[in-house]
């Protein structure tokens, strides 16, 4: 038995959104009595953070602390339209809707606050701690709390705002494919490092290095958790996953986790990643969704690296050790490639 | 033992890093409740009298039902209903009609034939979960076997079984042809004038989402006889939209309750178990679970549709890769649920993030008898990526050039015309090769290094060229052995003048001022009002006005446009001036502005300016968008 | 046929029920007594989601009958917590972001608190072996490895 070392790239862009556009998302933000808000939405959060990252989106735009925001979701009696969860939509559409409706919100919010402090709104910022500042003087200020009160039991105002995005739809030509499919991408470039044993077939990612572009990390650590997370399903679904191991045959079929295989706690493969930020002119504050296109590039990075390491092109997901033994016994065995890089 | 960093000093002049919240590594808002037991999924409700629900499912690939006996099932202990199709009021549908697009063509249960092994022909509901299961196993159907096909090209033979009545050709109808064309430029000229071809097949497998959660519902008789459905779906109002469709009810009969899902990654949204619990609690008037074992998830529930690739390049020596034809086939399954999606988004990705002046794809979405597919993380993308990447890698070994070197050499930059008539823009390709390889110590030669996004288009690679049209393989023909062939064909019918395109779109503008954000409040530089044509901020650039290609370097903001927020206030500058407000709710006047010629290229490098484009509106799109935005079918159950 | 009496003690307090007969030791905490921490994942003892402890071990409530839980003590991720004071790996999870969409998280303390009463300074190898009968989809492990392992330090010191 001989274990050959393959070193794997593969780079991808991603399109952020449905695509043609003409999936609306919207969102409506009020303050309570003392000053909180509260983001109301259709969105759902099915891991990837959406209540969290809306939340964090919600505060920038309104200027005021996380802690003081909370994202309320899905329920359809109070939360305006969404279209969903999924084209890696989330933080494009319901961020942007949220970032208008809380533009909103603070416009109302400063007004009052001017109305209580006697200056005009234009002169007026928040410090993003709770306090609204005359622009240049701190320590003319109210905080956003006496600001609520104000607004509600004084002035008679409303501290709350809406929003809605759309990318207008298009539509397709049909003798040429012309479209508008997206307003942005984000980017990937991977590359894997592993270990075929040319005598079981088996496969070990050893080492995974990556940069991902995502227009601007809204919340590091939920980027992160993406990033790792989905390379960890690029693997997954490289070297693994099957519904039908026989495709198009759909016999042998899995019925639960001990023939639906994915790797495990034991099989983590160290992954150094470097995030690079170019922010999209119309994405909330230049955040693309990083959600779907993480896994993208591992798949064909790893077909490439087993190439490399054993001379054995597989063309057909997902590469199991079988349909590597089958290529290295039909071209009487192992044919490394060389070292790249 | 894995690591992150960021790479700040990359595009820093396009960034304001002054932002106060984003970018912070708050704690999750849920997370307190997960580690408690505390967050509550759909199925973290208790209800009293929970009755639960069973489906009936095909054994076979491909069947007529000439008869379902319930009459054993209906006398088993705590069987409160037996469901069959006739139950369902309007037992035909399609989930994309809600946005217009494709025609109903999937009974929630079937009724007179199924088309997949694992098709629901009737559901139980019973007491108890056991008790559901053993009456659904006591159903008995009388089927009448038919021939069936699994496999994609298969399907398209004119003599192979017809899966789905709806579209008796097995193909899902992009009209007026049976596929997706893309045509840039002349591949075949293309490959004629290339010193290699490079030519392979792609295979992606079908795939379980497998979220730790299931798909459920549990659907609860209110008040004011409305029905409140706990659901784990993607989409919350696709899922209300599909109900009120299929069940005939106003949407304001339904209240549903979701958000907080133990994983998606796709396989949610499919609104199955959300009309099939609120037709048991409308029909039993108690609350009514419908929840997937594994087993169903893993067989009944869609996967990602296993999508074939063909791939034909067209390569110089020194690695220009000079034309690129796909034909792609999308396996649906028996119904179409959201492929012919995926065929369109898969042809807007094509070539990949590479500038290649000839490209042309025929994308297929096929039924087969097979279990539908669905959306998973990547949809319409993974599959195509993954044959591309391994493309890359074959032309670079044909061309003895490394494989980084030949993404770089290809990539897209700034302003290099896409496949589909759209400039390019906000790339960063080539910076992710470059960083990567730095980081795993993959040597690249000084060129390489040196390249950028921001610069390397040409006035060649923002032309559009002139295009061969054909217009083989309509509706119908295959199916008549008019057609045989499935790659993009090499007799064309016709030429596009080189420089033909329609106008873009873009972001809707805010419909009141106050909803737009500060320009100096985004954390980036916004496009400039002039070159944006004066469009608000969000809205990005004029849709009718692609962004001048290799825009010049950001304009710098001056450094002191962000002072920190603890520097002394009158040491601080007034901000920079925000850029005009849209006056009044923005009606898109875009509409028919004519198109802008594309901008000569950067550095007068290359002065002669591309073929004059002239303003081209396609006389025949086929339409995948809402027709009148703001005019939703969420809004309604009814059919129209 | 009748139902069977069961009683046990949940997360220290006293617990009577009449359960179906056949019927799983998962649906008795949840719509039984209530406790709706352990999740439905798989009803095949494969996954994990799960995972409660009986008398300190791990076990897999779907594949338990509910009427083998008699006289035993029971602890699922309700009772993790001392009041609003949070347990070691509980705050682990929340600053290391080992958890996504939070429907493992459960059964992943369960093992992991196991894991650490009875090897209170395990290595990341015993980490990894105590939690591998819990799957999931989201994360890649190496967050929920780590925070289990932070708890570990944090006990220490």
């Amino acid at each position: 038995m001989t274990l050959h070392s393959g070193r794997g790239f593969a780079c991808i862009n991603y399109p952020i959104g449905m695509n043609l556009g003409g999936d609306p998302a919207q969102a409506l933000v009020h303050s309570t009595p003392d000053g909180k808000f509260m983001v109301t939405l259709s969105a759902i959060d099915l891991g990837q953070g959406m209540k969290s990252v809306t939340r964090q989106i919600a505060a920038e735009a309104l200027g005021v602390p996380i802690d003081d925001v909370y994202v309320d979701t899905a329920d359809s009696d109070t939360g305006p339209h969404d279209m969903g969860s999924f084209a890696s939509r989330g933080t494009h559409r319901v961020g942007n809707a949220v970032i208008r409706a809380a533009s909103e919100a603070r416009a109302h919010m400063m007004e009052a606050a001017a109305e209580e402090l006697e200056v005009s709104p234009a002169d007026l910022d928040t410090d993003g701690a709770g306090n609204i500042h005359v622009k240049g003087a701190p320590t003319r200020r109210i905080t956003v709390a006496e600001t609520a009160i104000a607004a509600q039991f004084k002035q008679g105002r409303t501290l709350s705002g809406r929003g809605i995005f759309l990318i207008e739809p298009s539509g397709v030509d049909p003798d040429t494919g012309e479209m508008s499919p997206v307003t942005c991408f984000a980017h990937a470039a991977l590359i894997i490092d592993l270990t075929v044993d040319d005598e079981t077939g088996e496969v070990e990612v050893t080492k995974i290095n990556s940069a991902y572009e995502v227009g601007r990390a809204l919340n590091s650590r939920l980027v992160e958790q993406q990033l790792i997370g989905g390379a960890w399903m690029g693997v997954s679904h490289a070297l693994y996953e099957t519904t039908e191991p026989y495709y198009p045959d759909r016999r042998e079929g899995p019925l639960d986790f001990n023939a639906y295989l994915m790797p495990g706690p034991g099989e983590i493969v160290p992954h150094d990643i470097a995030i690079l930020e170019r922010p999209a002119p119309d994405a909330p504050f230049g955040g693309k969704g990083p959600g779907e296109m993480c896994a993208n590039p591992v798949l064909p990075a790893i077909a490439n690296a087993v190439y490399n390491a054993v001379g054995v092109r597989i063309d057909a997901l997902p590469i199991t050790p079988e349909k590597i033994l089958r290529g290295i016994l039909a071209q009487g065995g192992a044919r490394p490639q060389g070292q790249r890089g | 033992m894995s690591s992150v960093e960021f790479r700040k000093e990359l595009f820093a002049d396009e960034r304001q890093d002054d932002l106060k919240q984003i970018g912070r590594p708050a704690i999750r808002q849920d997370i307190r409740g997960h580690v408690t037991g505390r967050t509550a999924y759909y199925d973290d409700h208790l209800f009293e009298r929970l009755l639960h629900m069973r489906c009936a499912r095909s054994p076979h690939h491909h069947a007529r039902i000439r008869s379902v006996d319930t009459s054993e099932a209906a006398r088993m202990p705590g069987v409160q209903r037996i469901v069959l199709a006739k139950d369902v009021p309007n037992n035909l549908n399609t989930l994309l009609s809600l946005i217009n697009f494709g025609k109903d063509d999937e009974p929630l249960i079937a009724g007179t034939k199924v088309s997949y092994r694992g098709e629901a022909v009737a559901a139980v509901i019973a007491e108890t979960e056991l008790q559901a299961r053993q009456a659904a196993a006591a159903i008995r159907v009388d089927w009448e076997v038919l021939p069936h096909v699994l496999d994609v090209e298969e399907a398209l033979k004119p003599d192979a079984p017809q899966v789905n009545a709806v579209y008796p050709d097995n193909t899902f109808d992009y009209e007026p042809y049976d596929h997706v064309k893309l045509r840039f430029g002349d591949v075949h000229k293309g490959f004629a004038a290339a010193d290699e071809i490079v030519e392979a097949t792609y295979q992606m497998s079908p795939i379980e989402q497998a979220p730790m959660e299931t798909c459920g519902a549990i659907a609860v008789p209110e008040t004011a006889d409305r029905i409140l459905c706990h659901t784990g779906t993607q989409a919350l109002f696709f899922s209300l939209g599909t109900t009120a469709k299929l069940l005939d009810m106003p949407s304001s009969r339904l209240h549903f309750v979701g958000g907080t899902v133990g994983g998606g990654f796709g396989g949610k949204v499919d609104s199955i178990t959300e009309p099939m619990a609120v037709l048991g609690a409308v029909l039993t008037g108690r609350p009514v679970k419908f929840q997937w074992d594994r087993e169903e998830e893993m067989q009944v529930g869609a996967p990602r549709g296993a999508e074939r690739w063909v791939i034909r390049d067209g390569v110089m020596r020194d690695g220009r890769i000079v034309a690129r034809s796909f034909t792609g086939y999308f396996d649906s399954g028996a119904y179409t649920r959201l492929s012919s999606y995926a065929g369109t988004k898969g042809v807007g990705h094509l070539p990949g993030p590479y500038s290649i002046p000839n490209v042309a794809a025929n994308v297929f979405c096929i039924f087969t008898n097979r279990t539908p597919a669905t959306a998973m993380r990547g949809f319409g993308i993974t599959g195509v990526d993954f044959a591309i990447e391994c493309h890359m890698d074959r032309v670079a070994e044909r061309v003895g050039i490394d494989p980084i070197s030949l993404r770089i050499l290809n990539a897209y930059r700034d302003g290099d015309m896409k496949a589909h008539r759209r400039t390019a823009k906000n790339t960063a390709l080539v910076e992710c090769c470059q960083v990567v390889a730095d980081k795993a110590g993959w040597r690249l030669s000084a060129e390489d290094r040196a390249a950028s996004s921001l610069t390397g288009t040409t006035a060649e690679r923002q032309a559009i060229p002139e295009t061969a049209l054909d217009e083989e393989g309509r509706i119908g023909e295959r199916r008549a052995g008019r057609v045989t062939g499935t790659a993009p064909t090499e007799r064309s019918t016709g030429r596009l003048p080189a420089g033909t395109r329609g106008r873009d779109h873009a972001a809707i503008p805010v419909q009141r001022p106050d909803m737009e954000i500060l320009s100096e409040r985004v954390g980036h530089r916004m496009p400039d009002p002039a070159e944006a044509g004066g469009a608000p901020p969000l809205a990005a650039a004029a849709p009718a006005r692609p962004t001048p290609p290799a825009a010049s370097p950001p304009p710098a903001r001056p450094a002191s446009a962000s002072p920190p927020p603890a520097s002394p206030p009158h040491a601080a500058p007034a901000p920079p001036p925000a850029p005009p407000r849209q006056p009044e709710p923005a009606q898109p006047a875009h509409r028919s502005e004519p198109t802008a010629p594309t901008a000569p290229a950067r550095g007068g490098h290359d002065p002669a300016p591309p073929a004059q484009p002239k303003p081209y509106e396609p006389d025949k799109p086929f339409s995948r968008g809402v027709n009148r935005p703001g005019v939703s079918r969420f809004l309604t159950g009814r059919r129209r | 046929m009748p139902k069977i009496p069961v009683r046990f003690t949940l997360n220290e307090a006293e617990v009577g029920l009449f359960v179906e007969p056949q019927s799983n030791l998962l649906e008795a905490l949840r719509r039984g007594a209530g406790d709706l921490s352990p999740k439905y994942g798989c009803g095949q003892g494969t996954c994990g989601a799960c995972t409660v402890l009986i008398d300190g071990e791990p076990h897999l409530s779907c594949l338990t009958l509910a009427e083998a839980a008699e006289g035993r003590r029971i602890e699922t991720t309700a009772g993790l917590a001392q009041g609003s004071s949070l347990h070691a790996l509980q705050t682990a999870f929340i600053e290391g972001f080992a958890a996504q969409c939070g429907y493992c998280t459960p059964g992943m303390l369960m093992a992991a608190k196991a894991l650490l009463d009875r090897n209170p300074r395990p290595s990341r190898e015993e980490v990894i072996d105590a939690i591998s009968g819990n799957l999931c989809r989201c994360t890649g492990y190496e967050p929920i490895v780590d925070a289990i392992l932070a708890a570990t330090e944090g006990r220490a010191a």
